[in-house]
C-alpha cells in the first residue's frame, strides 16, 4: 500500500501540489486525473521522488520513502512515460534488461526475464529482441516501453499519461492490455491522464485533481452519482453520464438466471456495449455468454436501464 | 531499334575540365628546367622532352579521357578514367625528370611547371567528382584512400620520381622530413587531445546550466577570431614571463617560442568546436529518453556516460573532425614561432624563394589533412548508421 500524507511542493511562490493525503491500495489500479497544470504529474513524480516533495512524506507498505537513495527507489517502482522514453542506442532486450542490470541479476536470469515480458506483450522473441526502438511501431514501443518498466518484478508501476501518444484503436488495446497485466502479475499501478474516459475505464479507484488539491478521490460510480464538486461534475460531463455509469458495469456482473434468449454477448462487456446491441437489434433480452462459450444468464432491458439511473 | 539516335548528354563539368586541362598543355609549362634550385627556370613542354610515340601516347589517351570526361555518364568508368589519366601524367613527369637530368648530377632542378600542376587538379576533380556520384559507403571510402595512398606511396619508394625536385628537396632533408612530420602530428593531435579532455566538461556545464552556456560559448568565439599569427604572437609574451619567472617551467619546455605556445594556441582553438558540438549533441537527446532513464533509477553519472554521452558522440566527432583538419592546417602557421612541423619547409622555402621546398612542406600537410578528413568523415558516418 501507498500512503501519501500532506504531500506538498512548491516552486518559489507557487504551489503546484497543496498538501494532498490520500491511501493507494495495494494491487489495484488508481488513476489521477486532471486539467493540465492541476499537478497531477508533480504529484506522481513525487512517488519515486523525480520530484522532491518541499513537505509532506510517501510511505510504501510502511516505509518512508525518503529514508533510502533516490536511485535505488526508483528501481524497485517501475515507471513508464509518454512517448516511452526507449533508449534508442539500445535494442529491445537491452532496454527491457536496463533494471534487472542495474540490479546486478546474472545473465541467464535476465535473458529469461527478457524472453518471458516479450511473449507476454506479443511480441515474438526471436523478431523482436535484437530491434532498435526505431525499426518497431508506435504500439510496439509502448508495449517496450511498460514491458521495461515491469522487468525487475515491481510492486509498482507509475505511469505517466503512458498511452497520450497512441491512436485510439491502439489505446484501446494498450489500456486492456495494462488490465490484463495488472491481473497477472498484482502490481500495484497509479496512472496519470487528462482522460476521463480513461480513468474510468481503467480506475478502480479515481482521483480527480484540480489546482494542487485532491477534489474527490472515490471509486468512478460515486463520482458519476456523487460528485463532490461542481469542478467534479464538469470534468466527468453530465450530458452522457448515465451512459458512463452503464460502462462502469459489465454484463458478467448483473447477469441473472433465466432461458437463453436474444442476442448474445460477452460476460466482459459493458452494460453500455449490450445496451447498444439490444437497441440495435430491437431485443429485450441478451445471453451472457463467459470467455469458454457457457452461459453465464441473461440480461433484460430494463435491468440495464435500472443500473443507469442515478439511485 | 538500336539505330534511333539517343539523346547525348554532355557533362558541363566534364567540358569545364577538359577545356582547363588541355588550356594547361597548351600555354602552360609542362616542367621547368633550372641549372641550380634558386635560378629562374626555362620552360619546356611534353613534346621538347618526351620522345615522339611517347607524346603521341600521352595526348591520344588524354583526349579520350576528355571525351570520357564530356560524354560518358557511369561514374565507375569516369573514375577508373581519371585515375588513368593521373597515372599517365604522373608516369610523364617522372619520365621528363629523367629525360632532363644529366646522369650523376645533382644541382639541376627540374621542377613541375603550372601546366602540370592544372592538369593534376583538372583529373583529381574528375575522379573526386566521380566517387561523389558513386556516394560509396564509409567502409569504401576508407579503401579508396588506402589504395591511393599505397600506390602513391610505391611510387615514392621505388623511386620514379626521384630526379624531380621536390623528391630532391625532400633527399637533402630526409632526417629533418620525419621530425617535422612527427611534430606536426605531435602539435595537431596533443592539442586536439588537451582540448577534448578540457571541452567535454565544460560542454557538459554549458548543457546543464543555461546561463553560462551564452558567456562560454560567446568567449571561445572570441578566440576563433584571433587570426593564428596573432594569437601565436600573443602568447609568446605571457609563456616567456612565465619560463623567466618559474625555474621549473622553463626546465618543461615551456617558452616563450617553440612547441608551448604553439600547442596552447592550437588548444585555444580547438575549444570551441568541440564544445559547442558537445553542446548541440547533448541538447538532442530527447527529454523523454533522460527523463525515463532518471525514473529508472540511473544515477546522473550512468545518465551522463551510458546514455547522454553516447547519443552525443556523432555530433561530438564532428566537431573533432572539425579540429584536427583545422589543426593540421594551423600547425604550419605555428612555424614561425619555432613550433616546427611542415611550415618549417614552407617559410624556409619563402625565405630562399625555393618553391619546391615550400611545396615539400605544404603538399604532405595537405594529404594529412585529406587523409584525417576522410578517415574521420567515415567514422562519424559509421557511428550515425549504427543509431538512426
Amino acid at each position: 500500500m501507498i500512503r501519501i500524507e500532506t504531500l506538498t511542493k512548491q516552486y518559489g511562490p507557487l504551489t503546484v501540489v497543496d498538501s494532498v493525503s490520500m491511501s493507494i491500495e495495494r494491487g489495484s489500479i488508481t488513476v489521477i486525473v486532471g486539467t493540465s497544470g492541476s499537478g497531477k504529474s508533480t504529484l506522481l513524480r513525487m512517488i519515486n521522488r523525480l520530484v522532491e516533495p518541499t513537505s509532506g512524506r510517501v510511505l510504501i507498505d510502511n516505509n518512508d520513502t525518503a529514508t533510502e537513495p533516490a536511485h535505488l527507489l526508483r528501481r524497485r517502482i517501475g515507471y513508464v512515460i509518454q512517448g516511452n522514453g526507449l533508449f534508442p542506442h539500445r535494442t529491445v532486450a537491452e532496454n527491457i534488461a536496463t533494471v534487472p542490470t542495474l540490479l546486478g541479476w546474472d545473465g541467464a536470469r535476465i535473458s529469461a526475464r527478457v524472453d518471458e515480458l516479450l511473449r507476454i506483450f506479443q511480441l515474438d522473441p526471436a523478431e523482436f529482441a535484437a530491434k532498435f526502438p526505431h525499426q518497431l511501431s508506435g504500439g510496439q514501443q509502448q508495449r517496450v516501453g511498460v514491458a521495461r518498466a515491469l522487468a525487475a518484478e515491481p510492486a509498482v508501476l507509475l505511469m505517466d499519461e503512458p498511452f497520450g501518444a497512441l491512436d485510439p484503436i491502439i489505446r484501446s488495446k494498450a489500456q486492456d492490455d495494462l488490465l490484463d497485466i495488472q491481473r497477472r502479475f498484482g502490481t500495484t499501478v497509479v496512472l496519470v491522464t487528462h482522460d476521463m474516459d480513461e480513468a474510468f475505464r481503467l480506475g478502480a479507484r479515481v482521483a480527480v485533481m484540480s489546482q494542487g488539491r485532491v477534489l474527490q478521490y472515490d471509486r468512478p460510480a460515486v463520482l458519476l452519482t456523487r460528485p463532490a464538486d461542481p469542478f467534479v461534475s464538469r470534468l466527468t460531463g453530465t450530458t452522457d453520464r448515465a451512459m458512463k455509469l452503464l460502462s462502469l458495469t459489465t454484463a458478467g456482473e448483473v447477469a441473472e438466471p433465466g432461458a437463453a434468449e436474444g442476442p448474445t454477448v460477452a460476460a466482459t462487456a459493458s452494460l453500455r456495449e449490450v445496451l447498444s446491441d439490444l437497441l440495435w437489434s430491437g431485443a429485450q433480452v441478451a445471453t451472457v455468454l463467459n470467455a469458454d462459450g457457457t452461459p453465464a444468464g441473461r440480461v433484460t432491458m430494463a435491468g440495464i436501464l435500472a443500473h443507469g439511473r442515478n439511485s | 531499334m538500336t539505330s534511333l539516335p539517343r539523346p547525348h548528354v554532355i557533362d558541363r563539368l566534364g567540358v569545364l575540365l577538359s577545356l582547363a586541362g588541355a588550356a594547361a598543355l597548351v600555354f602552360l609549362p609542362f616542367v621547368v628546367l633550372k641549372a641550380n634550385r634558386i635560378m629562374p627556370g626555362d620552360v619546356r613542354s611534353v613534346s621538347e622532352v618526351l620522345p615522339l610515340w611517347a607524346t603521341l601516347s600521352f595526348g591520344v589517351i588524354l583526349i579520350l579521357v576528355a571525351a570520357t570526361a564530356i560524354g560518358i555518364a557511369d561514374a565507375r568508368v569516369r573514375l577508373v578514367v581519371a585515375l588513368a589519366g593521373v597515372a599517365v601524367v604522373a608516369l610523364a613527369i617522372a619520365a621528363a625528370g629523367n629525360a632532363l637530368t644529366p646522369p650523376g648530377n645533382k644541382v639541376v632542378r627540374v621542377s613541375p611547371g603550372t601546366g602540370f600542376w592544372v592538369l593534376l587538379i583538372a583529373l583529381g576533380l574528375m575522379a573526386t567528382d566521380a566517387i561523389t556520384r558513386l556516394r560509396p559507403g564509409p567502409g569504401m571510402r576508407v579503401l579508396f584512400l588506402v589504395l591511393f595512398a599505397a600506390v602513391a606511396g610505391a611510387a615514392l619508394a621505388h623511386g620514379m620520381f626521384d630526379n624531380l625536385s621536390i623528391m630532391r628537396e625532400y633527399a637533402v632533408n630526409a632526417g629533418r622530413f620525419a621530425r617535422e612530420a612527427r611534430q606536426h602530428v605531435f602539435l595537431a593531435v596533443g592539442s586536439l587531445a588537451a582540448a577534448v579532455v578540457v571541452a567535454l566538461p565544460v560542454g557538459v556545464l554549458c548543457h546543464r546550466v543555461p546561463r553560462i552556456r551564452a558567456g562560454t560559448l560567446g568567449t571561445l568565439n572570441l578566440i576563433q577570431t584571433i587570426p593564428s599569427i596573432a594569437l601565436f604572437g600573443i602568447l609568446m609574451v605571457p609563456l616567456g614571463a612565465l619560463a623567466a619567472a618559474v625555474p621549473w617551467a622553463a626546465e618543461f619546455g615551456i617558452r616563450g617560442i617553440g612547441t608551448a605556445p604553439a600547442m596552447v594556441a592550437l588548444f585555444l582553438y580547438s575549444l570551441l568546436p568541440v564544445v559547442a558540438n558537445t553542446v548541440v549533441g547533448l541538447g538532442r537527446v530527447s527529454p523523454a529518453t533522460v527523463e525515463a532513464a532518471r525514473g529508472m533509477g540511473l544515477t546522473s553519472r550512468q545518465i551522463l556516460t551510458d546514455i547522454e554521452l553516447i547519443l552525443a558522440f556523432p555530433v561530438i566527432l564532428t566537431g573533432i573532425r572539425i579540429v584536427l583538419v583545422q589543426n593540421i592546417g594551423l600547425v604550419t602557421v605555428a612555424a614561425l614561432i619555432g613550433g616546427g612541423g611542415f611550415g618549417t619547409f614552407v617559410f624556409q622555402g619563402i625565405g630562399q624563394t625555393a618553391i619546391d621546398l615550400v611545396l615539400l612542406g605544404a603538399i604532405p600537410t595537405v594529404a594529412l589533412a585529406f587523409s584525417s578528413a576522410v578517415l574521420l568523415d567515415a567514422l562519424v558516418d559509421v557511428m550515425n548508421r549504427a543509431r538512426q
